[in-house]
């Protein structure tokens, strides 16, 4: 028997054996299942460090609500984690946000501030600054990208979980930048067990990109504050035509339906693996296909296997 | 006749900061086109090999997707907005 809550972390390291099938004897793909958690992404790991950070803080407390723009996966990482931890959860999102997540999020209860679709994330953001200003004691707002409870989530689960998966074996780890959190609380974790590992980072090649939950550093007016551009080893490209690409092809030939994202950081792993002769590089599979079934790109004509990536 | 194509936040940077242009074109693909060469280095962002449009490019003439249109050869009327929009809908994050 066990808590819903549990179900957060400890995520199956699975061998990416076909998509590998061409390196070298001695190299090894592994991607962490993230969709194994309790509400789906890799981003129940922040959301329950930032909500527990809030209460040992005193910042969270009964009767609050948990308040935040998000469209994503976060965003039902809050509205699931709200719901087992007993705290109502009110999110702003573009109201062009896909009907899938709108639902989801409505199923689990969280109330909903549709914004412009024009507007885009910016004006959600400013929504929901101006709502938890108007009323601080009634709303705690976690605010991922400069809360430092977000890369923590990774530095006490994610990268000890690598370390133990691969007998402390691994030599590269490679993840994408959203918020950072992900790579930034993994990688500095990664380096105090063994200072010879790689960390990477995957960027889209431009910032208009279909890499959901991806953000082009370079370029963008929002920075994280938990982001430390130095921390990356190198940063790989990836395109979005090589993701879905690769989405398609993890799900024909591994069996695993992943998210947009998730195919992104396996054409990045797969690249920095290919140039080994030994080592396991470790990437992330930051959640399931199901949340992106209606995109266009599942019924684009295949490439001949291995193509194009 | 001279139609107005909106430019999205993530790709202003590539037409010297930019909102909107206004060209004379008879289809979205002149259209596009005109506006790459006015703005070269907003080619490789929206254009693929073979100088087609890149799948994630969401191009809409009014409140219309162009691929439900026809693509490219959707010819412009007067007074017609064109908007190339975020390939991720709600945004990021």
């Amino acid at each position: 028997m066990t808590l819903p809550l549990n179900l957060i972390g400890n995520t199956p390291l699975l061998h990416l054996a076909q998509i590998g099938a061409t390196l070298a004897p001695g190299v090894k793909l592994y991607a962490k299942a993230e969709w194994y958690n309790l509400g789906g992404s890799v981003k129940d790991r922040p959301a329950l460090w930032m909500l527990r950070d809030g209460e040992q803080r005193g910042h969270l407390r009964p009767g609050m609500r948990v308040a935040d723009a998000t469209s994503g996966n976060t965003g039902i990482a809050y509205a699931t984690i709200g719901a087992a931890m007993g705290y109502g959860v009110t999110l702003a999102l573009p109201a062009n946000a896909s009907p899938e997540r709108i639902r989801t999020l409505r199923a689990l209860g969280a109330e909903l501030i549709l914004t412009s679709a024009s507007e885009g994330m910016d004006l959600a953001i400013h929504t929901i600054r101006d709502l938890v200003a108007s009323e601080p004691e009634r709303y705690f707002y976690p605010d991922q990208y400069s809360n430092p409870a977000n890369p923590q989530a990774h530095y006490e689960t994610t990268a000890p979980e690598i370390w133990h998966q691969t007998n402390g074996q691994l030599s590269h780890f490679v993840a994408a930048l959203g918020t950072s959190g992900t790579f930034m609380g993994t990688a500095r974790r990664l380096r105090e067990d063994n200072p010879q590992i790689q960390a990477l980072a995957v960027q889209p090649d431009s910032p208009y990109h279909a890499l959901e939950g991806v953000k082009h550093m370079a370029s963008t007016s929002l920075v994280p504050t938990i982001y430390d551009p130095a921390a990356p080893d190198a940063i790989l490209e990836v395109t979005s035509e090589a993701a879905f690409t690769m989405a398609r092809r993890l799900a024909r030939s591994e069996g695993l339906l992943v998210g947009i994202s998730a195919a992104a950081n396996v054409v990045a792993a797969l690249r920095v693996a290919q140039t080994l002769t030994e080592g396991i590089v470790v990437t992330i599979l930051c959640d399931s296909a199901n949340r992106y079934l209606s995109e266009r790109f599942w019924e684009e004509s295949d490439y001949a296997a291995g193509a194009g990536i | 006749m001279s139609t107005t194509i909106t430019i999205p936040t993530a790709l202003r940077q590539y037409a010297d900061g930019k909102a909107s242009v206004s060209l004379e074109a008879a289809t979205v693909g002149e259209l596009l086109r005109g506006l790459v060469e006015l703005h070269p280095n907003l080619g490789q962002h929206i254009f693929g090999e073979g100088g087609k449009l890149r799948s994630f490019v969401n191009v809409y003439v009014g409140d219309e997707d162009i691929r439900y249109l026809q693509g490219d050869a959707t010819p412009l009327k007067a007074g017609e907005t064109v908007s190339i929009i975020p390939a991720i809908a709600g945004g990021n994050a």
